[in-house]
C-alpha cells in the first residue's frame, strides 16, 4: 500500500507527463499545412491538386475546383464507404456526411482504412453513430440528408449508400424516393468476386426496389457453376438420400421440396445469362390461400392488455 | 420450403391485411392490431398444442418490442430474452429479431445479437409482403433458428442451463 508522499510524487508525475504530450499535440497541430485558398494547376511536386486539375486541363472534368462545393453522405463506413470516404477526401470534396452505427474490428483490418489502435472506437467518432432503420434515427437520417449541405440548411448533393443489408437499402431507397434524391447504390457479393454500383434519379430511373431480382448473385449458383466441369465426370456416382429421423422445422440442406412444387411457389423468373439467378420473385397478385386476420371492435390497448395476459 | 408440421402451424396464423409501416399514423395503428390478433390466435395455437414457446408484447407506439422464447432440449427449459425495432420500411423489410445474450455465440450473428436470418426466412418474407406478420417472424423466423442453433450451442457447451450455472 503506497505512502499518502508516494502517491502525492506519482500525481506531480502524471501531471508533467499530461503537460507534455498536451504540449505536443499542439506542436504537432501547428505543423499541419494551412488550408489553400484556391486550387492551383500547377504541376509541381508541392502542389497536392496537381493530378486532379490535370483532368480539368485534359478536358476530362470541368471546373474542377466545384468539388469543394459538394457535400456527400457516405452511408456506411465498411469496405466500401471507408475507401469511398477516404478518396473523397484525398479528391478535395467539400464536406462530407458519415453514418455507420458499428465499431472497428481487427476483423475489418484487412480492407478498410482503419488502424488497429482504433479497434474499439465507433467508427464513426463524432458523426454519426446511429442505425438508420430505427423510426427515431430515421427521421434525423432525412433532414441530415435534406439540410446537411455545405451550406447548413441546403441538401446534399449525392448518397452514397455503402450498406451490406437489405434493409438499410430500403430505408435510403425510401429517404431518398421521398426527398427526390440522387444516390449511388452499391453492393459486394458475399464471396468478394463480383460487385455492383448503380446510379438511381428518382423520377428518371428505375428506383432500388424494381431492380432488385438482380441485387444478390447467390453465392450457391456461382459455386455450382465452377464445379460443373467435376459434377459431369461423376455422374456415374449414386446419389446418397439425405435422410434424418424427424425435421419438425423443416430445415434442409439438400431441398425437399419436389421441383414441380418449387415452380409453383416462385413467381416467373427472367430470361437470364448462365450462373445467375434472382434470390426474390415477383408475388403472385392473386389473393392469398390462407384466412385472414378477423375483423374485431376490440381497441389497440385492449389487445395488448390481452396479449399480457396470456 | 418447410415440412408439413411447420406448414400446418403457419397455415393456422391469420394473414394480416393492412400493408402500413410505423410512419403511417392511423393505418399503422390498425395494422397494430391485426399484428396483436394474429399473434394472439398464434400463441393460443401453440398453448393448445402443447407448443408454448414465446411471449411478446410492445411500446405503446408499436415500434419496440420485447419478450421472451424457450426452447427445450433433452428435457430442460432454455429460456431466452429477446427484442427487436420495426424498421422504418416495415413490412416491405422484416424487423431484425435479437438475443442480445447470445451476441457473438454463433457463427453469423449481427451487432447486439442478431440472428441471422437471411437464407430461410428474408425471401420468404419477401414473396408474402404485407400478409405477413409478426407472428410469422416468430414462426417461420425465430422458431427455426432456435432449432437449429440452440442444441448447437449447447452440444459445444457455449450455453448451459440456468440449474447448472448455479452450481
Amino acid at each position: 500500500m503506497a505512502t499518502v508522499e508516494e502517491l502525492k510524487l506519482r500525481i506531480r508525475e502524471l501531471e508533467n507527463e499530461l503537460i507534455k504530450s498536451k504540449q505536443k499535440q499542439s506542436d504537432a497541430e501547428h505543423h499541419l499545412r494551412p488550408k489553400i485558398v484556391k486550387m492551383s494547376a500547377e504541376v509541381v511536386d508541392s502542389n497536392p491538386y496537381s493530378r486532379l486539375m490535370a483532368l480539368k486541363r485534359m478536358g476530362i472534368v470541368q471546373d474542377y475546383e466545384k468539388i469543394r462545393s459538394y457535400a456527400v453522405a457516405v452511408v456506411g463506413v465498411g469496405g466500401v464507404g471507408s475507401v469511398t470516404a477516404e478518396m473523397l477526401t484525398r479528391c478535395g470534396i467539400g464536406k462530407l456526411l458519415l453514418f455507420d452505427y458499428d465499431k472497428v474490428e481487427l476483423a475489418n483490418m484487412n480492407r478498410l482504412f482503419f488502424q488497429p489502435h482504433q479497434a474499439g472506437l465507433s467508427k464513426v467518432e463524432a458523426t454519426h453513430n446511429y442505425n438508420i432503420t430505427t423510426i427515431d434515427n430515421f427521421t434525423h437520417f432525412m433532414d441530415r440528408i435534406s439540410h446537411g449541405g455545405l451550406e447548413e440548411g441546403k441538401p446534399v448533393d449525392l448518397v452514397l449508400s455503402c450498406v451490406d443489408n437489405f434493409e438499410a437499402r430500403m430505408a435510403i431507397n425510401t429517404a431518398c424516393n421521398e426527398l427526390g434524391q440522387i444516390w449511388m447504390e452499391s453492393g459486394v457479393s458475399e464471396n468478394a468476386v463480383s460487385g455492383h454500383i448503380q446510379l438511381i434519379i428518382p423520377g428518371e430511373t428505375a428506383l432500388l426496389i424494381l431492380t432488385v431480382y438482380l441485387l444478390f448473385l447467390p453465392y450457391l449458383l456461382q459455386r455450382k457453376a465452377a464445379e460443373r466441369p467435376k459434377q459431369e465426370a461423376v455422374q456415374e456416382e449414386e446419389e446418397e438420400v439425405v435422410v434424418h429421423e424427424d425435421n419438425e422445422w423443416g430445415i434442409e440442406l439438400v431441398s425437399e421440396v419436389s421441383e414441380a412444387e418449387l415452380q409453383d411457389a416462385s413467381g416467373p423468373v427472367p430470361d437470364l445469362p448462365e450462373g445467375i439467378t434472382v434470390a426474390y420473385t415477383i408475388p403472385e397478385k392473386d389473393g392469398g390461400s390462407g384466412e385472414t386476420v378477423e375483423e374485431t371492435d376490440q381497441s389497440l390497448e385492449e389487445l395488448m392488455a390481452q396479449m399480457k395476459k396470456m | 420450403m418447410a415440412d408439413e408440421a411447420t406448414r400446418k402451424s403457419v397455415s393456422e396464423i391469420p394473414l394480416l391485411k393492412t400493408n402500413s409501416g410505423p410512419r403511417d399514423k392511423e393505418l399503422w395503428v390498425q395494422r397494430l392490431r391485426e399484428e396483436y390478433l394474429a399473434l394472439i390466435k398464434y400463441v393460443e395455437n401453440n398453448k393448445a398444442a402443447d407448443n408454448d414457446w414465446f411471449r411478446l408484447e410492445s411500446n405503446k407506439e408499436g415500434t419496440r418490442w420485447f419478450g421472451k422464447c424457450w426452447y427445450i432440449h433433452e428435457l430442460l427449459k432454455y429460456e431466452f430474452d429477446m427484442e427487436f425495432d420495426i424498421p422504418v420500411t416495415y413490412p416491405a423489410t422484416a424487423p431484425e429479431v435479437a438475443i442480445p445474450e447470445l451476441d457473438g455465440k454463433t457463427a453469423k450473428m449481427y451487432r447486439g445479437g442478431k440472428i441471422c436470418l437471411t437464407d430461410h426466412f428474408k425471401p420468404l418474407w419477401a414473396r408474402n409482403v404485407p400478409k405477413f406478420g409478426l407472428a410469422h417472424l416468430m414462426a417461420l423466423g425465430l422458431g427455426p433458428w432456435l432449432a437449429v442453433e440452440i442444441p448447437d450451442l449447447i452440444a459445444k457447451g457455449i450455453i448451459q442451463h440456468k440449474d447448472q450455472q448455479n452450481s
